[in-house]
């Protein structure tokens, strides 16, 4: 600390920059900031390298082990060797039930607990940010990371298998083909789909992170929800409770792959998932309206 | 009567069975620097939470900046910088990236000149060549400076500061000195926490006590002292002296510090004591004065000026153990 600056006293950085002079930073400029945080951090990275991983070892699996598979495996393995297209699609599927949601619940359950546990929500709220605004910021973070997450895993599963495979007109469930361009688009329908789908879990996330301040409790608590609620969506003894699921629609894009395209699972899906976002939200807000905070 | 930059009523925070912060009425003048003490556990961070709407009270009611807290959070915490519990920071953020994330969160923040802002706080505070340091690896002083440099980044008009000089180098403790004199100086009220009481004698106008939860003291820093002051007769006429002091209105009857009482000494002479302050402000050579005309044979007689420190152990007792 130079005297001088010191001295200068409150003329120092005020006088030059007063606070009267230009507009102030909107939610957005918070969000700006948010997503600057998030994608700076290398965990970020890492976890986003380790859901492009899943296509890669598939490609690299199916390409090693030479022939096409016997029918075993996930749905689309056994078309790659045909259609390079199909290891985005088998990609995604193999990453919905366990892997998507583990990286969600990482980036939502850390939301607050997060900043609680390295102290800094107290000067986020002193700044002030805003509670309500602070959780709608989050939010939409972890929405973000959301379509990062399922881009990834599509992107990379295109192009390595356009990269390791022959591509061509895809062969949808519905018996049509379609052209290369048109499956792109598919592809990317597919992405939105599965994006949405992790929406409602992302407000759980948030919802749990609120909870605590202890950030791998609200992410464990958030994956293992997941799974939870698949392994219910599997029992058909609660039948009656599947369609509230938030799970209930994740496997549902097959209806993408059809021609003409059927959109009402997507819709279905949206739905339900603006539900649990409209819940979830309703008491992340109740909670963190209310929440000492003591971290 | 200055207007209050910080005024609480019976404020009260209580974390289950235990009372942290009981029945607190605080009353920080605008302009002030305002010394808050205590020992640990008695309750000022705890305070400053809620005074910054962290924290909800149980009972009572704050207000800073002419606004109750918390409901005035949006409109009163952009004219205050603060500094709660030690500074925290995300450690895989630079010392700058870290500023301009808290800077981006205030509203009222312009934009335009974050860079600007952000670059002279850094350099208020020394640390303009670790700017671009990851914050996991700054030093306690280091992240303690940078703290403080979240609290400069607009004009304020409230400081709260709790602790700022934990953790730095003389030096450091020396800037932070002159740093909240200049900004009192520029019409900033600075309330400030702290356990160094010459640090808070160098700097403070105004200085508070808690013990337990419970404001023991409160006022300027004269007043504090001075109702710690004694007098030291010393006369082979006790009996008179004693009247003679009781009748100026100096306090008697109090407890083991304070009241008149008078001690043996060595020659024979006994020596009298009594508190100075209290109702009666009687000026020692008024003092000795009505002693001498009431023919008490003074042979000497002695203002005792108590140290701050002395009257803080006075009010918070001299226990080392935290009362918890
Ligand atoms: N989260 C909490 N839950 C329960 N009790 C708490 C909590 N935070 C503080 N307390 C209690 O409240 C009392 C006051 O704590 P506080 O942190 O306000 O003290 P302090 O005056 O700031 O102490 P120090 O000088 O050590 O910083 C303590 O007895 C403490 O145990
Ligand atoms: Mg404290």
């Amino acid at each position: 600390m130079s005297s001088r600056e010191a001295n200068d006293g409150p003329v120092g950085v005020d006088a030059r920059v007063g606070r009267s002079g230009g507009a102030g930073g909107g939610t957005l400029s918070l969000l700006g900031s948010e997503l600057l945080t998030l994608f700076r951090r290398r965990r970020t990275w890492a976890l986003l390298g380790a859901l492009a991983l899943i296509p890669i070892l598939i490609a690299l699996a199916v390409r090693l082990s030479g022939g096409p598979p016997t029918g075993r495996g996930p749905a689309f393995l056994d078309q790659i060797t045909n259609n390079g297209f199909f290891v985005g699609v088998t990609a995604i599927l193999v990453a919905i039930p366990l892997f998507l949601p583990l990286t969600i619940g990482v980036v939502a359950g850390d939301a607050i607990a997060g900043e609680a546990s390295h102290g800094t929500l107290r000067y986020l709220l002193i700044a002030p940010a805003g509670r309500i605004r602070l959780l709608l910021v989050k939010y939409a973070a972890a929405a973000v990371f959301c379509v990062a997450a399922t881009l990834t895993v599509v992107v990379v599963g295109t192009l390595i298998g356009w990269a390791l495979f022959p591509i061509g007109p895809v062969t949808l469930l519905s018996g049509a083909t379609v052209g290369v361009g048109d499956a792109l688009l598919r592809f990317l329908a597919i992405a939105a789909y599965v994006t949405v789908s992790l929406l409602g879990l992302s407000a759980i996330g948030l919802f749990l992170s609120t909870l605590t301040t202890v950030p791998v409790g609200a992410m464990a608590a958030t994956a293992i929800l997941a799974v939870v609620s698949q392994i219910v969506g599997a029992l058909p003894q609660l039948e009656w409770l599947h369609p509230w699921l938030f799970t209930h629609y994740w496997l549902g894009f097959g209806d993408l792959m059809r021609d003409p395209i059927v959109w009402d699972t997507f819709g279905d899906n949206a739905l339900l998932q603006a539900g649990y976002l409209v819940v979830f939200g309703a008491l992340a807000v109740g909670r963190f309206l209310t929440k000492d905070v003591l971290s | 009567m200055p207007d209050l930059a910080i005024e609480t009523h019976g404020l009260t925070k209580r974390f289950r069975s235990q009372v942290a912060v009981d029945g607190l009425d605080l009353a920080v003048p605008e302009g002030s620097v305002f010394g808050f003490l205590g020992p640990n556990g008695s309750g000022k961070t705890t305070t400053i939470r809620m005074l910054l709407g962290l924290v909800a009270a149980t009972a009572g009611d704050a207000r800073v900046l002419g606004a109750d807290m918390p409901h005035h959070v949006d409109s009163v915490l952009p004219r205050v910088g603060a500094l709660v519990e030690g500074p925290a920071f995300s450690p895989y953020l630079s010392g700058e990236a870290n500023l301009r994330r808290f800077d981006a969160a205030d509203r009222h923040a312009p934009r335009g000149t974050r860079s600007d802002r952000v670059a002279l706080a850094l350099e208020r505070v020394g640390l303009s060549h670790a700017a671009k340091k990851k914050v996991g690896a700054y030093s306690l002083g280091m992240k303690q400076r940078l703290g403080l440099a979240n609290a400069l980044l607009m004009r304020r008009e409230l400081l709260v500061l709790d602790e700022p000089t934990n953790g730095l180098d003389p030096q450091g403790t020396r800037e932070v000195r002159s740093l909240i004199r200049s900004l009192a100086d520029g019409g900033t009220t600075v309330f400030v926490s702290s356990h160094l009481l010459a640090e808070v004698e160098q700097v403070c106008t105004h200085a508070a006590v808690m013990s337990v939860g419970r404001l023991v003291a409160q006022g300027t820093l004269d007043e504090l002292r001075g109702s710690g002051s004694r007098v030291l007769v010393r006369t082979p006429d006790p009996g008179r002296a004693r009247a003679v002091l009781a009748e100026l209105g100096l306090p008697i009857g109090e407890t083991a510090a304070g009241g008149i009482r008078s001690v043996m000494d060595a020659s024979g002479d006994e020596l009298v004591t009594a508190r100075l302050g209290g109702s009666a402000d009687a000026a020692p050579e008024a003092i000795v004065a009505a002693l001498v005309n009431a023919g008490v044979r003074v042979r000497g007689f002695e203002i005792e000026r108590a140290s701050l420190e002395q009257r803080f152990v006075d009010l918070t007792g001299e226990g080392f153990d935290v009362v918890a």
